[in-house]
């Protein structure tokens, strides 16, 4: 081996090493917040947590039965709102990339991505909770759309253009209309990424709190009305974690493992449908 | 697969090249001059931009009906690009323009009253790379004729065997119409695009190079086929080879530079062509 290969594998050996360091860098801080989460959650979740409601202060048990409830209605209300609007966005933007439109609109979602949530939280605050006075299920859902939407509308556009040109050539030349072309062929060839990247923004926002802290406020009983206050798992995390009392830390780290568990739950849910879709278009 | 493997390799060439066999004796050109009633497609003075390169140059053809014509030169010659004209594809691609006539019995392709949509139902297209919808191999055939509002099953079910028997797959595929198309080999894809292009009943047939990315069986099993097509579509197709265009096509036209070089029956252009230039190329001595 001549001095100058050994010095080339030397190297090479030194950036693996460095590229295996840096996965465990970042995955210690990734496995403790689970294990923490896992060992402070795990053992206070009961059933009672999912069926009961909050008890007032000093009375021990209760659960969070509505903050439950509301988290899921909080995540359909923003999915029913972002999803449309996202991928019909993503259609435009692959089918149009050019335009001068189209450059805004990427961009304008660029920068809606990097917006602290918290400041949608205002705007959504702003236009539906000052109008009417009151903090609604609406606000909170219309918050966290806005925060998807951004997300859906990337992940669109970026599948909807890996899909080859010659499917699109194919549709067009049996007399497909263009509008024809993308929602029976391109748009169903992209749908498991599509798909992924909608569960992935329902993910990313059923973890959120800020958002919801002046929009769907919070609630101690049980609502599904769409126009009253409402609790979500976060806020109620949230309320509980700062409180002094030790039972209702409890019940936040049980909150906050349930809230785990649901992201994961979604993003396996990705994963499967994925490769169901998959399997369909592949053999 | 291994008895069609068998079949195919013994069966003759599709269809010979008849000039070698000496079945037809190589008319002079002049007589090659087609009636006005066999014209199906007759292209004038055709020109083609891609912004602002000239990629086309006052092309001239006479397309004979259910007759198949080869498209032959060097790569970058406008064959895709011509052939990519006569059903408008190039429409999508933005700054790419025509200019000239295009009449197909007499109605002129690029003309305001023509629907691009109806050209296209009429203008059936195969493309060089197989590109099968990611769907069945049933939805597959069945998408022309649903676009065109056909949902009676029965009739798509009948529709969609003859399109796959006409296409010489239906015996490969019958047993499993609603797999994925994606799951046939190269070859079988093709042979579905095509099926897919005949089912909604076109009347001309493009190929660009439907068999340069296909093994020599699947290549000979497509070449039959165009052979077959030939007594009900107008065909015209684009190819690299040589032999292929020697093979299957009754006319041939070597294009060169975005022009016209020769034109006339196919045992012309190969055995007495006018050129030099073609000369030089069907002999292999360039391209």
């Amino acid at each position: 081996m001549t001095a100058n290969l050994r010095r080339r594998k030397i190297y090479s050996g030194l950036f693996e090493t460095l590229c295996a360091l840096a996965v465990v860098v970042a995955l210690i801080p990734l496995a403790m917040i689970l294990f923490y989460v896992v060992k402070e959650g795990f053992g206070a979740l009961n059933v009672d947590f999912f069926t009961h409601m909050p008890k007032p202060v000093g009375e021990s048990g209760g659960g969070m039965a509505n903050a439950i409830a509301g988290t899921l209605i909080l995540i359909c209300i923003a999915a029913a709102f972002a999803v449309p609007v996202g991928c019909l966005c993503g259609i435009h933007l692959s089918e149009y990339p050019g335009t001068k439109f189209s450059s805004i609109v990427r961009f304008a979602a660029d920068v809606l991505n990097g917006v602290p949530s918290i400041v949608v939280g205002i705007f959504a605050y702003g236009i539906l909770v000052l109008p009417v006075k009151r903090f609604s299920v609406i606000a909170g859902g219309v918050a966290l759309g806005l925060l998807m939407i951004p997300i859906v509308v990337r992940t669109t556009e970026e599948l909807l253009r890996l899909v080859p040109g010659g499917l699109r050539e194919g549709a067009l030349a049996l007399g497909a209309t263009r509008g024809r072309a993308v929602f029976s062929v391109i748009v169903p060839a992209a749908l498991p990424g599509i798909l992924t990247g909608i569960l992935v923004a329902l993910a990313r926002v059923a973890g959120e709190t800020a958002p919801l802290l002046f929009t769907a406020f919070n609630n101690r009983f049980w609502s599904t009305s769409l126009t009253q206050p409402i609790a979500s798992l976060t806020v109620q995390v949230f309320t509980y974690a700062i409180s002094p009392y030790d039972d209702w830390h409890r019940q936040a780290w049980a909150g906050a493992f349930l809230l785990v568990m649901m992201i994961l739950a979604l993003s396996i849910l990705a994963r499967l449908a994925v490769r169901r879709l998959e399997r369909m278009n592949r053999s | 697969m291994t008895s069609s493997l068998t079949t195919d390799v013994t069966r003759e060439s599709p269809s010979p090249p008849r000039f070698l066999a000496g079945e037809k004796v190589a008319k002079p050109d002049e007589g090659a001059a087609l009636a006005q009633s066999e014209i199906k497609i007759s292209v004038r003075d055709f020109d083609f931009f891609y912004g602002t390169a000239k990629v086309l140059h006052g092309i001239s053809l006479e397309i004979p009906a259910r007759k198949v014509t080869a498209l032959i030169g060097p790569s970058g010659c406008g064959k895709s690009t011509f052939i990519r004209s006569i059903n408008r594809m190039n429409d999508i691609i933005t700054d790419a323009r025509g200019k000239g006539t295009i009449l197909i019995d007499g109605q002129d392709v690029y003309g305001g009253d023509t629907d691009v949509v109806e050209l296209r139902r009429r203008v059936g297209m195969v493309f060089q790379k197989s590109n099968p919808f990611p769907k069945s191999i049933y939805d597959n055939v069945a998408y022309g004729l649903r676009i065109g509002g056909m949902r009676n099953k029965r009739q798509l079910d009948d529709i969609i065997e003859r399109s796959l028997t006409r296409a010489a797959l239906w015996h490969e595929v019958k047993d499993r119409l609603h797999a994925s198309a994606l799951a046939l080999s190269g070859g079988q894809q093709q042979r579905l695009c095509i099926a897919r292009a005949l089912a909604v009943d076109p009347e001309i047939l493009l190929m660009d190079e439907p068999a340069s990315a296909l093994d020599p069986i699947a290549t000979s099993k497509i070449e039959e086929l165009i052979y077959e097509l030939k007594d009900n579509y107008t065909i015209v197709i684009v190819t690299h080879n040589m032999q292929q265009a020697a093979r299957v096509s009754d006319r041939t036209a070597f294009f060169m530079l975005g022009r016209v070089v020769e034109y006339a029956e196919t045992n012309t252009i190969f055995m007495n062509p006018k050129e030099k230039m073609t000369e030089d190329y069907v002999t292999g001595r360039f391209g």
